[in-house]
């Protein structure tokens, strides 16, 4: 089985596999962490320096809470990758980039055309993200970088 | 009122061509409806016992004629005639067919509207005063914090996945006329010692199986920082709300176990946090916003006195228009709960000539208000009779706002696929047996709300009498309770006991009335002399074993 990888960067992917943030807190030459939707992404933050890979499952397509993982691990500095897994369908991603997800690993295919039409279809965002985006009352103020 | 520009039109429009890709998606079989169920939802489509229904957002109850023309024009051409205002100031329509509904939103967007989060576990359209820029109450209008919210919260991309739905309110008087309280999340504008204007947060309240009041957890957050706190209070409950049972996922359950102080100290630390990362909007975004909502044109030196010679016009003044804070205007109710019909509902030319009569008489505003009634905030005292002669003409004219006619229901079993019971037949009983006016009068204001099943989206436990259908071994069965308001004064009903049949919580409320009626001191409505004698009078009354007669 050939896994998708949707990826939007341009360093090498890392190979090591991800290991739960128990393991990973304990070897201390492991890059790559996967996190469930009960951790807490804050428990990550000592390690940054390290981390080049972390892994946000998603069981279900209903689960929210790794999209304020995401946002935490951004926020706190973080430029590793952040790989959404898991239950991640084409009418999340987009949300999912603005929260700072750089890579995704579906784990049913999605089409290409349709996931680019959906990242490619809001021009304009109304708040401040992960992504870095101008948010429109920035452009309306005259305050976008 | 609020306009929209380039980026607010631009993104309404990028949402129809979403849902419309998403819905062809459906229709031909490559999206489940498993998968498709969170997306419609997001749009404020359900399924329903029929047919989809639909609900489309009325952002803080606030509507221009033109808006309200295409919700009645909507209602006949995709819906059966009548569109259903709901309790959350929005109106929806039961009778929608799934390929229709990307035209609806393309119809919608052209008037500015939109059906964007009104279902689904997101935060929802942002309720508000449905006096709001009229009252003379008010410390401010409060429309420009909830339309601020309105942009941050839509698509929001951290928080369209909660564990449960998130309503938030505005208010900025004393008077609570939007049941602030019972939101997850409560916004009332004050003002600080320093004379500056903030928002004070009540946080975790809520309807359904578990009633709670939401508590204050901050008594005065400044304008420039109202986004970020609102942000903090919702990362919390994005990541520590309870996932693992539906009915125990709203924030009131995280509120509570954690306790109030906890749940606030989490928020603070997060604030702190968030407050580094620069993500509120400027004060002259706010600024922006407030000028449109500036006052209309009003005329000065205008006479206060009305001419009441005509005795139902007199009623229908006394009962259904409120005080306005500009000499010679008043704020006008237009009741949807005709004797006999079904509350909230209007047919499409009644919500034309609703659209009109804001057109002609109220420059151009209405407002739903969450007891599902139309305002026309702004009305020329001297223009009264001669608009209240077209409500007559158009079945508009009930006089019995915030009476015991005035019945908040859900759709319940009629409509709703969730319900156990009826809820419109027994509002229709009840308006029919205090149909006569001077039995209403008597009552005078009592409010009377109705829910088909324990999600209380009828508001029974925020009801001076409140009545609760439940499914009691496959038979209808209805629970009264007593003593809730959902105003300044915030409380939760008790139930008087044991249930009823349909026509046995009719009687019931009779004899609350009656019990009421024989009781009252002074002014005192019926809530103030159930507070006062307490439930006992009233039970008595009410499972008083009938005389046998020889």
């Amino acid at each position: 089985m050939v896994e998708q990888h949707l990826r939007f960067r341009t360093d090498e992917p890392v190979a090591d596999p991800a290991v739960t943030v128990d393991s990973f807190a304990q070897q201390t030459n492991a890059v790559a962490v996967r996190l469930e939707p009960g951790d807490d992404a804050r428990d990550l933050l000592p390690y940054l320096e390290r981390l080049k890979l972390v892994e946000v499952n998603f069981p279900a397509f209903t689960e929210g809470r790794g999209y304020s993982s995401a946002r935490i691990l951004r926020e706190s500095g973080y430029v590793g990758e952040l790989r959404a897994v898991g239950d991640v369908t084409i009418d999340q991603l987009g949300a999912l980039r603005r929260c700072g997800f750089d890579s995704f690993a579906p784990e049913a295919p999605l089409s290409d055309a349709e996931a680019e039409t959906a990242l490619l279809r809001w021009k304009e965002v109304y708040q401040t993200a992960a992504d870095g985006r101008a948010p429109i009352w920035a452009l309306r103020h005259g305050l976008a970088r | 009122m609020y306009v929209y520009d380039q980026y607010d039109q631009q993104m309404v429009d990028t949402r129809v061509e979403e849902f419309r890709d998403q819905t062809r998606r459906r229709l031909d079989g490559t999206l489940s409806e498993e998968k498709f169920r969170p997306l419609r939802l997001q749009n404020g489509l359900y399924l329903q016992l029929h047919a989809y229904m639909l609900r489309v957002a009325v952002p803080y109850g606030t509507l221009s004629s033109r808006q309200m023309r295409m919700l009645g024009d909507i209602a006949d051409k995709y819906d059966r005639g009548y569109g259903h205002f709901t309790t959350r100031q929005n109106i929806q329509y039961n009778w929608i067919k799934l390929e229709d509904a990307p035209d609806i939103l393309a119809d919608l967007a052209s008037v500015e509207m939109h059906a964007i989060q009104t279902s689904g576990n997101c935060i929802r359209n942002t309720t508000s005063d449905q006096f709001a820029g009229a009252t003379p109450d008010e410390l401010t209008d409060p429309r420009p914090y909830a339309e601020l919210i309105r942009q941050w919260s839509s698509f929001h991309p951290e928080f369209l996945s909660l564990p449960r739905k998130f309503k938030i309110a505005v208010i900025a008087s004393e008077t609570d006329r939007a049941a602030m309280r019972l939101h997850d999340i409560g916004v009332k504008i004050v003002k600080n010692d320093a004379g500056e204007l903030g928002a004070a947060f009540y946080v975790g309240g809520g309807m359904g199986r578990t009633p709670m009041i939401a508590p204050l957890i901050r008594d005065f957050v400044p304008l420039d920082q109202f986004i970020t706190y609102s942000e903090a209070c919702l990362r919390v409950y994005n990541r520590y709300g309870r996932r693992d049972n539906k009915y125990k996922a709203r924030i009131k359950i995280l509120v509570h176990e954690l306790g109030a102080a906890e749940y606030t100290r989490q928020v603070e630390e997060e604030f702190a946090h968030l407050l580094t990362l620069n993500i509120e909007p400027p004060l002259a975004e706010l600024e922006r916003i407030k000028v449109q909502f500036a006052n209309p044109a009003f005329e000065g030196g205008l006479s206060d006195s009305i001419g009441l010679s005509n005795p139902a016009f007199a009623r229908w003044v006394g009962i259904n228009t409120a005080p306005h804070k500009v000499p010679g205007y008043a704020i006008v109710s237009i009741s949807l709960k005709p004797v006999g019909g079904i509350p909230g509902d209007a047919s499409g030319e009644q919500i034309r000539v609703m659209a009109d009569l804001a057109r002609d008489y109220a420059f151009d505003e209405l407002r739903v208000t969450h007891t599902q009634n139309i305002v026309l905030p702004h009305v020329r005292k001297a223009d009264l009779f001669a608009l209240w002669q077209k409500l007559v003409a158009a079945d508009l004219a009930s006089a019995n706002v915030d009476q015991i006619g005035d019945i908040i229901a859900c759709p319940g079993l009629d409509y709703c696929s969730l319900a156990n019971a009826r809820s419109i037949p027994v509002a229709q009983k009840i308006a029919q047996r205090f149909a006569d006016p001077a039995k209403s009068d008597a009552i005078g204001e009592l409010k009377l709300k109705i829910s088909g099943c324990i999600n209380a989206c009828g508001h029974h436990h925020a009801g001076h009498i409140g009545i609760l259908g439940v499914d009691r071994k496959g038979t209808e069965n209805y629970q009264l309770s007593l003593g809730g308001s959902e105003g300044a004064d915030c409380s939760l009903g008790t139930i008087t006991g044991p249930g009823f049949d349909e026509d046995g919580v009719i009687d019931a409320v009779e004899k609350a009335t009656d019990v009421y009626l024989a009781n009252k001191q002074g002014e005192e409505r019926f809530l103030d002399t159930y507070r006062r004698i307490g439930m006992g009078p009233f039970k008595e009354a009410i499972y008083a074993k009938e005389p046998v007669n020889g």
